[in-house]
């Protein structure tokens, strides 16, 4: 076993070390909240409510595995783009550009999905004050050029911006909760559907709502991608990630309780925007201000987490020739990956203009579910590769490999799920993928600088 | 000797831009534009509706009232809706294999790469 020669790196223009364990957290739960906003929901229709309860859990008992092995690999491989990275030093280039588009597709359709229901919460609001028929179309195109615009402009500012309003967004499930409990609904609390007709599909409605459990908190693995621009990457990422999870898994269970209580399981399993239909129900109009702000600030900062990360994704993939080179620039003066930026913009505009939410929530989920299958046996090569104590780890995760057994078995498990339904999605994402991967092997792989893809400061792999 | 990638043009990375636009919106987004993607559940509306009749109780009803539909009529389309989960075993397969031997082609093509790169950093054999 060798170690590494100590050669000088090319000197290159890096991203700003400025951001601390709370702005992990805000960019995790920032990207995530949204999730209980909109998009969970489709879960109670797939299933009836009781599944949408059993699909919020079980799908934080996937995430709590993707943020134990993503918190040890992570603080290890403390470089942009996250699992991207990661794929790169442990199982390979192609491995690694399949990574990165994961998480550039989960991302850019997570932010169509998020300016689609800015337009169409701000068509409800329109229609309750006798406006109907609002043209959505230019709320949603602002809403994406003025968040792209903000992380244009730099990094430290847009995710300072996301503390704040990820904040609020989150204390609005909380007083919404709180109202309703004490009495502020003029409607009742009602689980009346949990008895009557608690598993209308049956047994396999709770394996197909495991489907859409996965909005509640996908995309917390997200805090990953800002690791270049952590201050203390091995402090910030697990904490900043397992704070996210613990404040998701509350939000999840208060956001199933007042909504299944306020709100007919049918319609809530086609809901658009969940937690404002329930402050609807109430009757009060300072909660439903309360979260069409919440709706607005949820969606907003979501968008902003996303357009963060995927831009950072494809900023390292041009930056490693995995794109073409161009891609890989930083802006000299906000030191932001701004050319991936502007390029993901018109992406994002296609599917937020001209597809469904929910197939486009279901293609954001889809990218996620590759990218946690990758997960398992990454964490499994990264361990054969360098048992412990052969290189420095930010934070060794217990019980290996019971997380990523468990991980596996969930990921199958919502494979079908997803194939219940929206297989043809399914298909589709798989055939783009495996084009995509022929396409980086036979073709772009040959402007791939071979070396440069190993820059860990770590001994040679075991087995290599 | 390090391998030198060929330098590529910029007409070559504008093409190789394009390909991945035409991939991407190609693959997911033209089955949307034509139809041939999604899961609409299907509704089943029962004729003259009633509140009773499509078993929703007084605390249901108000909601539904708060939620903008007066009566059982306007709601009878969601309440009856449901997705359709029959599906046959030959396409459950086809998925399965699609899934497995996507990871399949991926891990082997990389192992592939992945040695060139091990190889270039520490030498061959472990001599770097």
């Amino acid at each position: 076993m060798s170690n590494v020669s100590a050669t000088a790196a090319p000197e290159r223009l890096g991203l700003l070390r400025v951001l601390g364990p709370g702005h992990v957290w805000a960019l995790g739960v920032g990207i995530v909240l949204v999730g209980e906003y909109m998009g969970w929901n489709f879960s109670v229709g797939k299933g009836g409510m009781i599944a949408g309860l059993v699909a919020c859990w079980v799908a934080g008992l996937l995430y709590t595995c993707v943020a134990m092995i993503d918190s040890e690999v992570t603080s290890t491989v403390a470089a942009a783009g996250g699992q991207y990275a990661q794929a790169k030093h442990i199982v390979g280039p192609l491995m690694a550009f399949n990574v990165g588009l994961f998480l550039v597709m989960a991302y850019t359709m997570l932010e169509a999905a998020n300016a689609i229901t800015i337009g169409f919460l701000l068509d409800t609001v329109a229609g309750m004050l006798g406006h109907t028929g609002l043209n959505q179309q230019p709320f949603i195109i602002m809403t994406i050029l003025a968040l792209a615009y903000l992380n244009y402009r730099g990094v430290l500012a847009s995710l300072s911006f996301n503390l704040v309003i990820t904040a609020f967004a989150f204390v609005a499930i909380i007083l919404l909760f709180l109202a309703v409990q004490f009495g502020a609904s003029a409607v009742p609390l009602d689980f009346s559907a949990v008895s009557n007709e608690p598993l209308p599909y049956g047994w396999l409605g709770i394996v197909a709502a495991l489907h859409f459990g996965l909005w509640y908190y996908l995309g917390i693995e997200g805090t990953c991608q800002a690791a270049e621009e952590v201050r203390s990457p091995a402090r910030s990422l697990p904490f900043g990630t397992m704070a996210g999870i613990m404040t998701l898994v509350i939000a999840a269970t208060l956001t199933w309780y007042v909504c299944s209580g306020l709100i007919p399981w049918e319609y809530l399993g086609q809901a658009g925007t969940p937690l404002f239909d329930a402050a609807r129900v109430t009757g009060s109009s300072s909660l439903m201000v309360l979260l069409f702000i919440g709706t607005v600030f949820a969606t907003t900062a979501s968008a902003n987490g996303c357009i963060n990360d995927a831009s950072r994704a494809w900023f390292s993939m041009g930056r490693d020739r995995y794109l073409p080179s161009w891609f890989g620039a930083v802006h000299p003066r906000y030191r932001t990956p701004y050319r991936s930026i502007v390029f993901l913009i018109p992406i994002a505009l296609i599917f937020a203009l001209g597809a469904p939410l929910d197939q486009v929530v279901t293609f954001s989920i889809l990218s996620g579910l590759l990218g946690y299958t990758f997960m398992t046996f990454n964490m499994v090569m990264f361990r054969k590769k360098w048992p412990l104590g052969t290189i420095k780890r930010g934070y060794v995760h217990p019980w290996h490999p019971l997380p990523a057994f468990v991980l596996l078995v969930l990921c199958a498990a919502t494979y079908f799920a997803v194939f219940l339904g929206y297989g043809t999605q399914l298909i589709a994402m798989l055939c783009f993928y495996i084009l995509a991967s022929l396409w980086f092997h036979f073709w772009r792989y040959r402007f791939v600088k071979r070396g440069d893809q190993f820059t860990m400061p770590w001994p040679r792999p075991q087995g290599y | 000797m390090a391998y030198q990638p060929p330098k590529q043009s910029l007409a070559g990375q504008i093409v190789d831009v394009v390909v991945l636009l035409v991939m991407t919106v190609g693959a997911l987004y033209v089955p949307l534009y034509m139809g041939l993607a999604g899961a609409a559940k299907t509704p089943a509306p029962i004729e003259n509706p009633t509140w009773e009749a499509l078993g929703q109780n007084e605390a249901e009803q108000s909601q539904w009232a708060a939620l903008g539909f007066p009566d059982a009529a306007s709601a009878n389309d969601i309440i009856t809706a449901r997705f359709d989960y029959t599906f046959s075993w030959a396409a459950l397969i086809v998925m399965v294999v699609a899934v497995v031997g996507y990871f399949i082609l991926v891990v082997r093509l990389s192992d592939k790469e992945y040695r060139e790169v091990i190889e270039e950093r520490f030498g061959k054999n472990g001599k770097g």
